[in-house]
């Protein structure tokens, strides 16, 4: 084993892998000054540094080379340097941008939460929640598409998308042919099933798993419920194709769906294929486990927001209370 | 008379064949590089020329040679971008139009210099007929055995191959004409790696402009301490610029760089005065995604010194007063030109050419577009001048590849310098859509800077 290199994230060091991401680095350390990371995914290669709400700044690059970086970075693929310092919510600046980074991605997003599946476990409504604007100063026409079904399992609402690439890394990861893709360019750009083929494979459903917003969808659950009235339960069958270890979504005796089971950055332990996903909804299908660990103060716990509360060292500091002004302003509100 | 290096016999009828060409020397440097010279020899020649890159970064040439990695049984390329597509820049064109020979032997000489068996050309793909005066003039090198295996016997090996583009301006940034080289949708990639590690099919790679392969001709033929005499401080050489606008002479240049732009813009050398005997009232100086000056700044610098022709004097003021070389896509704006329109064309551009990945390029760019559509069509309002601003400060530096620089500065710097203009939009819409808003100072001579003592 190669020796560790040290990164201080926020004033806050550790110790990790050569080789890693200053954005895994401050998921060792955890807690606030995680980034938030809406397009990369730790286990789809190549994904990330689309979406850039994970900027950070690098204030030295290295023990080495002391310089710091000329321009913010995503931090999901910058990899750490020994004696790096980093910036993450202690820079105005990154908080400014990451402001900036949030209005973009709403601009042309409809804010359908009420009628959205998504709703409660969404990573746009976090984002936006956490770190976003209360106004829009956007006064034109929002971009819109038709919706398409991909099969008859998944519903792609390209309306919703904010085209992090994770769904298309998946059909090219996880499926042999690729049907997955993106068509047109710039905001005219939308993910496409090629020329509308369903994707068919045994694993397809992970789509929807992966995606931060409510632009795939599982049909099966569609308008059914919203995710804070059902209740998480972990279970695992014998599956001859996956691994068969599931979170089971209850609403009374009922399964409503069945999904992946998702860490506390979204992202799910192992992949699950269609047949755990949308054929086996019964209780008998299922060795239960027990509840799903969710955090106390998501959403689907507490069935409301935890109270915006500007984090301790930004109170103290006269520069991130000006940064952060909104954030204070919206927590005396509430 | 400026010296000519590139151009000098582009007036000769049928330089565009093989024969003329070697007649009139072509292919020297082939001769004297692969005969006389190591690898590290011509190197080292370009990097005492100080020739900087002429795609619009500037970065010194033989410092990029010279970073390619060289890992042990790996393969390394050089790839030419000649998918030229910046509004305002049109010299790679007429040289491969003109003088195919000349970045044929450019490529000869950089492959042997980085070692590369296999290279590219990257045509832009709506270049078709270039294309194909590339693949005859190709044809004719192979013949006469410049070009396939043992090259005049030195034990060297080159294949030239020329690749017609994706048919985006995106696949002109060297990552996303790697990544529509190979076949695949032309989108930026994430850096690092770069591809000097990293590049095509993940072997080591060079990515060039045609005109910084072609000045690698007469630097390798003259010497490039020769070159280096040429040209004023770190921007030696010749450069070609593509003048066009309201010009009484618009058109393709070879300029000594270091050249005042009052005279290359008045002189009849060059571009002759501006057209019907108007008045200069703008320049955009470098291709579209360059900061827009008005006449008083892009003929003197803030400091009162007469602004030159160069990387460091078109840079001169940084994005406050200054501008770029960039592309050398010289745009000249005479009194009856409309700013806000410009600005608004300039934006559809980019919103256009966005390859849609990162968020703050992708809607940043749709979002300036519509904004400055409302601002030309007199429904705009005086908070949307510093709305603009404040969008070009969110996408630029945020994004994955510097195309959201390149649509954020021309909106920011118009805005910057001509905020009257803007303002007389708002306040005066009727008006705005029947005439232009004239001159006004932008012409006047700038105030003289105080001492503050
Ligand atoms: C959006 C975009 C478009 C570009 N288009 C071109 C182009 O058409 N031609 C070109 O030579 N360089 C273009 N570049 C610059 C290239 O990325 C690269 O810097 C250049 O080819 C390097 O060559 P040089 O060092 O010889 O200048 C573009 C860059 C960006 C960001
Ligand atoms: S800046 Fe624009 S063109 Fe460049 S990668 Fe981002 S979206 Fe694509
Ligand atoms: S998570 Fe890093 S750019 Fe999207």
């Amino acid at each position: 084993m190669s020796e560790k290199v040290k990164v201080t994230i926020d004033g806050i060091t550790v110790e990790v892998e050569p080789g890693t991401s200053i954005l895994n680095a401050a998921r060792q350390i955890g807690g606030d000054i995680v980034p938030p990371a809406m397009c990369y995914y730790s286990k789809l290669e190549g994904s990330g540094g689309k979406c850039r709400t994970c900027l950070v700044k690098v204030s030295k690059g290295s023990e080495k080379d002391p310089r710091p970086m000329p321009k913010l970075v995503a931090s999901c693929r910058t990899g750490v340097m020994d004696g790096m310092e980093v910036e993450n919510i202690t820079s105005p600046e990154v908080i400014e941008a990451r402001k900036g980074v949030v209005e973009m991605l709403l601009i042309n997003h409809p804010l359908d939460c009420p009628i959205c599946d998504q709703a409660g476990e969404c990573h746009l409504q976090d984002l936006s929640y956490e770190h976003g604007v209360e106004k829009t100063r956007y006064e034109f026409e929002r971009r819109t598409f038709d919706k398409i079904d991909i099969g008859d399992k998944i519903q792609l609402h390209m309306t919703r998308c904010i085209l992090c690439y994770r769904c298309v890394y998946v059909a090219d990861q996880i499926t042999n042919n690729r049907v997955h893709g993106v068509l047109g360019r710039g905001d005219a750009s939308e993910i496409s099933t090629y020329i509308e083929k369903a994707i068919d494979n045994d694993f397809s459903g992970n789509v929807i798993d992966v995606c931060p917003v409510g632009a795939l969808t599982d049909r099966t659950f569609r308008f059914k419920n919203r995710v804070w009235f059902t209740k998480p339960v972990d279970a695992h069958r014998d599956c001859p194709t996956c691994k068969g270890e599931v979170t089971l979504w209850y609403k009374g005796e009922e399964v409503l769906r069945v999904t992946g089971r998702k860490d506390q950055f979204g992202e799910v332990a192992d992949f699950i294929c269609n047949t755990c996903r949308f054929e086996t909804k019964k209780t008998s299908d299922w060795v239960i486990e027990g509840p799903r660990h969710i955090a106390k103060t998501s959403v689907i716990s507490s069935n409301h927001y935890e109270m915006a509360k500007p984090l301790d060292v930004i109170k103290h500091n006269p520069i991130l209370i000006e940064a952060n002004k909104e954030e204070f302003e919206r927590a005396t509100k509430i | 008379m400026a010296r000519k290096l590139l151009l000098e016999h582009i007036n000769v009828p049928g330089i565009h064949t093989f024969d003329v060409y070697r007649q009139k020397g072509g292919y020297r440097s082939v001769e004297k590089a692969l005969k006389t010279m190591s690898t590290d020899d011509v190197v080292e020649e370009v990097k005492k020329s100080g020739l900087r890159g002429r795609g619009g970064a500037g970065f010194p040439t033989g410092m990029k040679w010279s970073f390619l990695a060289k890992p042990e049984g790996k393969a390394r390329y050089l790839v030419c971008n000649a998918d030229e597509s910046e509004p305002g820049t049109f010299k790679d064109r007429h040289l491969m139009t003109y003088l195919p020979h000349l970045l044929i032997e450019g490529m000869i000489v950089s492959s042997y210099a980085l070692g590369a068996a296999t290279s590219f050309i990257y045509v832009r793909g709506e270049m078709m007929p270039q294309i194909r005066i590339l693949e005859k003039a190709i044809a004719e090198a192979k013949n006469a055995g410049f070009l396939g295996k043992n090259i005049l016997g030195s034990g060297y090996d080159l294949e030239l191959h020329v690749q017609p583009g994706g048919g985006a301006y995106i696949c002109g940034e060297e990552t996303a004409l790697i990544e529509s080289l190979e076949g695949k949708r032309g989108n930026p990639r994430i850096k690092p790696p770069f591809p000097a590690i990293s590049g095509l099919y993940g072997c080591p790679t060079v990515v060039n402009n045609v005109e910084s392969i072609a000045a690698v001709v007469p630097i390798i033929n003259d010497g490039g301490d020769e070159y280096a005499k040429i040209g004023i401080g770190r921007s030696t050489g010749t450069k070609l610029i593509s003048a066009s606008g309201n010009l009484n002479k618009p058109g393709i240049y070879e300029i000594d760089l270091g050249l005042p732009v009052e005279e290359f813009i008045y002189s009849d050398e060059y571009c002759g005065g501006i057209a019907n005997g108007k008045r200069l009232k703008a320049v955009v100086a470098g291709g579209s995604s360059v900061p827009i000056l008005p006449a008083n700044l892009i003929l003197k610098t803030l400091t009162g010194e007469s602004r030159l022709m160069s990387y460091e004097s078109l840079a001169e003021g940084g994005f406050q007063s200054g501008s770029m070389m960039g592309s050398g896509g010289f745009i000249a704006f005479d009194e009856d030109q409309c700013i806000v329109r410009n600005t608004w064309n300039f934006s559809r551009f980019y919103h256009h050419e966005s390859c849609g990945q990162c968020s703050p390029c992708r809607e940043g760019t749709g979002w300036m577009e519509k904004v400055l559509h409302r601002l030309e069509y007199g429904h705009g309002k005086m908070s949307d001048l510093d709305l603009l601003v404040d969008v070009s400060k969110k996408i630029e530096g945020n994004t994955i590849c510097p195309l959201g620089d390149a649509a954020a500065w021309p909106v920011a710097s118009a805005i910057r310098h001509f905020r009257d203009e803007f303002e007389w939009h708002v306040t005066n819409p009727s008006d705005a859509l029947n005439r232009n808003y004239g001159i006004a100072n932008y012409a006047d001579p700038l105030p003289k800077l105080e001492e503050i003592s």
